[in-house]
């Protein structure tokens, strides 16, 4: 899903700043940022800022309030600038809702010309980028500029806190609308030297519906002109060394896939079954596995932590709610993941080969995941190597009773005749 | 793969062969070893599928059966028992708990319920898979077993080696195919070992056994009436030719009793085990055997001169009672209208009953009459060895010989009746054929043995070696039990025998030949070898390219080397699943309804298993009716989508216009309105510009060649090899909404009804009609 960025700089005065962003917004929010700029142009450094949610006592409708904390507290008169980057997903609502399959693909998108704030401000332009030159219509709060793909909404100057001006732009947007629904990934530890991964993956188009007829012969003879916003295949970039790829769904292997290795990366170009229109739906599990010396480390206080990727390795697709289960080994203790951003946890319990015990298994689960949630997290835990012998001795030793069993039972007379 | 087969014939047939001495000390543990790698070779060689395509489900019916495992797995034997599947068969419904033969899904489910019971987490899908070729390792055991009750165990390592690698049994139990037949050759073969045990030990253990072990067969597979009607064939045989004896009644009556009383448990059998004719022949041969019982017990106990008044008496009285009786059971069988047989059966019985009074029976390819060269194709060389086993099972006649020569007999009508029911000859072909080389093998090599110390002594009967090894093994089977039995004083007698032999007329000498000069011997060990070779080469070709393909995927080579995948069938389904409402019905002919369900998860109007023949009926009517009809029966039967397989394109042959026909002549024995001569111009199927007007009209043309021509501009049917008939047309109560990659599946939905303006639909459409007639008179009116 292509995200609207919106920059904003503004400038304050107090320890923290407050955000603010109505309740539709604060819904599918994926991801805040902010940094502080120091610095003349050019020369400009960046220093990144803490931000966390609060609440704001006297926002109206509620709108929900994040607090950027600042290094260096603003005394009163002082300025500094503030760059803050968040991602939205679904932010944009195809209309018409119902396209054919030669029509291109015309989007709803919806913002305020002001920005929402709870403070006073003294000027502010938004600019918004369409991707491409085909704007339908746009919402005019003068002053109001068109040039090319860049819309431009200001200057406005003084506006009071939490003004609102709602502004509409309708305009074509072939992208691809992959969204994955849920996506389920389990990465499983073993330490006989493997890291498996398998990850289920619910896909669907989230763009224009498609209306009535899917016709083969368009779609193949004149594929520029018919489904154009449908997408057929995707590219999934998986980390390198990675062997023993496989893609395919409930009912079998998926013969459309390549895989790509080179010494920094892999990548595993799929196809679902059928190409995907506006509305339509495919679910399909991809699975690998890695060398586990690539992930697993060992700390200096003696704990095992997983270094792994977080996020989804689909490029270009937004995942509305993602559940990451890492699967420990069997008798490992005390599970604790590292995450720099704010996911759910809980444990659970897995009973894989030949398990007594079961492996814990630390659930992870967050909703609107971006590509930029794509960076390493840790797990750690502590794993007494010994654990590693169970299920071997125990296949050994099952093997044994039965050899005992059988010579026992061919040399004892169990007759009640005697004699 | 070679490897391990050479590994494991190569021990096999010298096994048969091997020293007295040896077979003493490590004869068990060999054999044993043997035993193990046959079964590894017999799952083995059904693994090709899985290596070659990827381990998915093949086919049609085990679509069926996988669903149903994974109802099991998921919902228990219970909710299984009272299954009521209303996915299929819509407005119907299903009871399949009642309707299916229950022995495969139950032992899949009880394999999957213990494996993760262990915690090894396989899926359902695995096991289905994987059962095939495991329980194909136990039939090729069952097969050491009848086969070492019969002749010992060198013929029985044999038979189960050509067991484990015959390619009429690896074409049904290939890893995937998951079918009844997978279990139920195996049951087969041991309810039959179990039943010559009893009858060669007399123990009632066994014979319990024996009943345990057909009620499994019952379970697993129609087939089922072939033991219940062999066994008392066989049966009737001992007492016919006198061998009656207190083993034959031990292994038949409880077997009637016990069997029957568990068939009667299987809920698809139910009453029918008494019921229907096909169990007719066990409770007439039970009356038989206890009459015949009684009367050795009565000769035991009576002075002959007594027996022979008894007999008299008991003959006089008897035989009226027996008219009457025989009478009444005449008239009641007669009285129903298929004389108490089912439909299959009777198609059996007479071959031509099928294509008489059911198309549905004989529209399946697999129950058409095999060819010569399928022999050829699925038991091989077998073929060959058979006769030559059915002589050396002559000599000398034993009670179990005698089983097998009725089983290999019967068998073989039947596979002649039915391309399927060759299945149930491999297992007999086989065990002859194992019967018949394990004896050559034991002469040759036995007169290899003997002749080495002396190789100079005896060119003199090189004269008559050149028969073949097939001939020869019957000829010296005396000689085998007689060296058998004096092996003390053998040298000896081979000395004198030889003198013997030289001396006499050449007939004689034939007859008398003990010992085969060691060239011909030789010779002959190295052909049958060859002979063997043979076998495993085709055998393992057979597993790896004829019988390996899935049938929902299918690849082709293209000219440089590469592989081309046409895997429309899941894409279609998958499409459908992910698509549509969850409760949408999908109608298409009934080849595709097993794998609609258990793939796509819809509902489909009709299935494989055609148990309403006129449903299949509609459908069949629907698919040869021109659009409007037919999205009206369609649209009666709240039918959302249809879905036609159409290989013009790509060139797929078994494609629903190929099938047309068939639906044609079903529909039209339902409803005779269809009529089969309206879609044939002077006989011939033709689809080109030369076709009827009716079939260019029909809504299967219609769905499966719509827009077709847009591909090639001509509209060219790689199937036909000729280009459509009608090639522009418009469909205006139905839509397409998906093909896929190939054109293999085309899915179409049907047109919502016509908003209805209240009073002005019949208006206009009165006044059209009344307007067209108008127009028909206007042309007679003199005023115009």
């Amino acid at each position: 899903l292509s995200l609207s960025q919106v920059e904003n700089t503004g400038k304050a005065a107090a320890s923290d700043v407050l955000l603010a962003f109505p309740p539709t917004e604060a819904e599918h929010l994926a991801e805040v940022k902010a940094q502080a700029a120091s610095g003349k142009k050019r020369k400009k450094t960046y220093a990144h800022l803490i931000v966390e949610p609060t609440d704001v006592p006297d926002a109206p409708n509620g709108a929900k309030g994040f607090r950027l904390a600042l290094h260096n507290p603003l005394s009163p008169g002082e300025t500094t600038t503030i760059e803050v980057l968040y991602m939205l997903t679904h932010s944009m609502e195809p209309f018409p809702a119902e396209i054919s399959q030669s029509d291109p693909q015309l989007v709803y998108y919806r913002d305020s010309a002001y920005i929402l704030s709870p403070y006073r401000i003294k000027q502010q332009t938004t600019f918004i980028k369409t991707p491409s030159t085909n704007v339908q219509s746009f919402s005019r709060v003068e002053p109001t500029n068109r040039a090319g793909m860049e819309l431009k909404y200001g200057p406005y100057e003084d506006l009071p806190a939490y003004s609102y001006s709602p502004v509409l732009v309708h305009f074509e947007n072939n992208n691809p609308f992959a969204v994955v629904e849920e996506l389920v990934r389990e990465v499983e530890i073993s330490h006989w030297g493997n890291l498996q991964i398998t990850e289920h993956y619910t896909l669907a188009h989230g763009g224009a519906k498609l209306k009535g007829v899917f016709s083969r012969v368009d779609y193949q003879s004149r594929p520029s002109a018919s489904g154009v916003s449908s997408f057929k295949n995707l590219l999934a970039r998986l980390p390198p060394r990675v062997h023993s790829v496989y893609y395919r769904d409930e009912i079998g292997n998926i013969s459309s896939s390549r895989l790509r290795t080179d010494s920094r990366k892999s990548e595993l170009e799929i196809e679902p079954r059928y190409p995907l229109f506006g509305g339509w739906k495919s679910t399909f599990i991809i699975g690998y596995g890695l060398p586990l010396e690539d992930f697993l480390f060992e700390s200096t206080d003696g704990k095992r932590y997983l270094n792994f990727t977080f996020g989804c390795p689909l490029s270009g697709t937004v995942v509305d709610k993602l559940t990451l289960k890492v699967v420990l080994p069997e008798g490992s203790k005390d599970p604790s993941a590292v995450i720099p951003f704010p996911v759910e946890e809980h444990m659970e319990t897995k009973y894989s080969y030949l398990d007594v015990v079961g492996r814990p298994v630390l659930v992870l689960e967050k909703k609107n995941v971006v590509p930029e949630h794509n960076i390493p997290f840790q797990v750690y835990y502590t794993f007494n190597p010994i654990f590693m012998l169970a299920e071997p001795l125990m296949l050994v030793s099952t093997v044994f009773f039965l050899f005992a069993s059988c010579v026992a039972y061919l040399h004892i007379d169990i007759s009640i005749r005697k004699g | 793969m070679a490897s391990p087969e050479s590994a494991v014939n190569g021990p096999t047939m010298t096994a048969g062969a091997a020293s007295k001495s040896l077979r003493n000390a490590f004869g068990g543990v060999i054999a044993f070893i043997i035993l193990v790698l046959i079964g590894v070779l017999a799952f083995s060689i059904r693994l090709f599928s899985v290596i070659k395509y990827e381990s998915v489900i093949h086919e049609f019916d085990p679509y069926f059966n996988y669903r149903v495992t994974q109802f099991l797995s998921k919902n228990g034997i219970y909710d299984f028992w009272n299954w009521f599947d209303d996915r299929t068969w819509y407005p119907l419904g299903r009871v399949i708990g009642g309707t299916v033969y229950p022995g495969l899904t139950l032992t899949a489910g009880t394999i999957w319920k213990v494996v993760n019971s262990l915690n090894i987490p396989l899926s359902v899908e695995t096991v289905c898979v994987f059962t095939a070729p495991i329980f194909s390792a136990f039939a090729s055991w069952a097969a050491y077993l009848l086969t070492k009750e019969v002749k010992g165990p060198g013929a029985g390592l044999t038979a189960a080696a050509l067991l484990a690698m015959v390619p009429s049994y690896i074409s049904r139990s290939v890893a995937g195919s998951y079918d009844n037949e997978a279990v139920a050759i195996f049951a087969l073969v041991f309810t039959f070992y179990l039943y010559i045990k009893t009858l060669n030990t007399g123990s009632l253990f066994y014979a319990t056994l024996n009943a345990l072990a057909y009620f499994y067969m019952v379970c697993s597979w129609g087939g089922y009436t072939f033991i219940i009607n062999l066994i008392p064939m066989h049966v009737l045989l001992c007492i016919v030719t006198g061998r009656y004896s207190s083993r034959l009644y031990i292994a038949y009556a409880p077997l009637v009793v016990l069997g029957t009383l568990l068939a009667s448990l299987v809920p698809v059998v139910g009453f029918n085990a008494v019921l229907t004719s096909e169990h007719f022949a066990s409770f007439l041969v039970f009356i038989i055997i206890h009459v015949v019982a009684l009367a050795y017990y009565i000769k035991g106990i009576l002075s002959p001169k007594m027996f022979k008044v008894a007999v008299t008496l008991v003959v006089s009285a008897g035989l009226a009672v027996c008219c009457a009786v025989i009478a009444i059971l005449i008239a009641v069988v007669a009285s129903s209208p298929t004389k108490g047989w089912s439909g299959r059966s009777l198609t059996l019985l007479d071959p031509t009953y099928a294509s008489k009074y059911i198309p549905i029976i004989a529209s399946v390819s697999e129950h058409q009459p095999p060819t010569w060269p399928s022999y050829f194709m699925d038991i091989n060389v077998l073929a060959f060895l058979v006769p030559a086993g059915i002589i050396a099972c002559f000599m000398p006649l034993t009670d179990s010989s005698s089983f097998v020569i009725l089983y290999i007999v019967t068998s073989v009508y039947f596979s002649g009746v039915m391309v399927r029911l060759m299945l149930v000859l491999a297992p007999a072909a086989c065990i002859l054929s194992g019967i018949a080389l394990s004896e050559a093998f034991n002469v040759l090599t036995r007169s290899i043995k003997f002749q080495l110390p002396g190789i100079a002594g005896n060119p003199s009967i090189a004269s008559e070696e050149n028969g073949s090894s097939t001939v020869v093994a019957p000829n010296d089977i005396p000689k085998t039990e007689e060296a058998a039995k004096e092996k003390p004083a053998k040298k000896n007698r081979k000395k004198e025998k030889e003198n013997v032999e030289k001396k006499p007329t050449p007939s004689k000498t034939e007859k008398r030949l003990l010992v085969l000069p060691l060239e011909a011997s030789v010779i002959a060990v190295l052909l049958l070898v060859l002979l063997g070779a043979f076998y495993v080469v085709h055998c393992v070709w057979a597993a790896a390219e004829a019988y390996s393909a899935p049938s929902i995927v299918l690849t082709s080579h293209s000219n440089d080397g590469g592989l081309h995948v046409f895997d429309d069938f899941r894409e279609a389904y998958s499409w459908l699943s992910h698509n549509t409402d969850v409760d949408d019905k999908v109608a298409s002919w009934w080849d595709y309804g097993y794998q609609t369900t258990a793939m796509a998860n819809r509902t489909v109007l009709v299935d494989n298993n055609t148990w309403n023949n006129t449903h299949i009926a509609t459908v069949g009517t629907a698919m040869s009716s021109p659009e409007k009809q037919a999205w009206e029966i369609f649209h009666s039967l709240d039918v959302k989508y249809v879905l036609v397989v159409f290989g013009g394109v790509v060139g797929y042959p078994s494609d629903d216009i190929n099938k047309f026909l068939w639906m044609v002549r079903i529909g039209g024995g339902v409803f005779p309105h269809i009529k089969e001569p309206d879609y044939l111009r002077d006989g011939q199927y033709r689809i080109d510009a030369q076709a009827t007007p009716t079939m260019l009209n029909c809504l299967m043309y219609k769905l499966s060649y719509f827009r077709f021509v847009e591909t090639d501009g001509k509209g060219f049917d790689r199937v036909r090899r000729t280009e459509i008939g009608k090639k522009h047309f418009k469909l205006t109560h139905f839509e397409e909404v998906f093909t896929t990659h190939h054109w293999m599946v085309r899915i179409y939905k049907l047109k919502p009804q016509r908003n209805r303006i209240r009073g002005k639909t019949k208006k206009s459409k009165s006044s059209r009609s009344v307007s067209s007639k108008r127009d028909v008179r206007g042309k007679r009116n003199p005023w115009h």
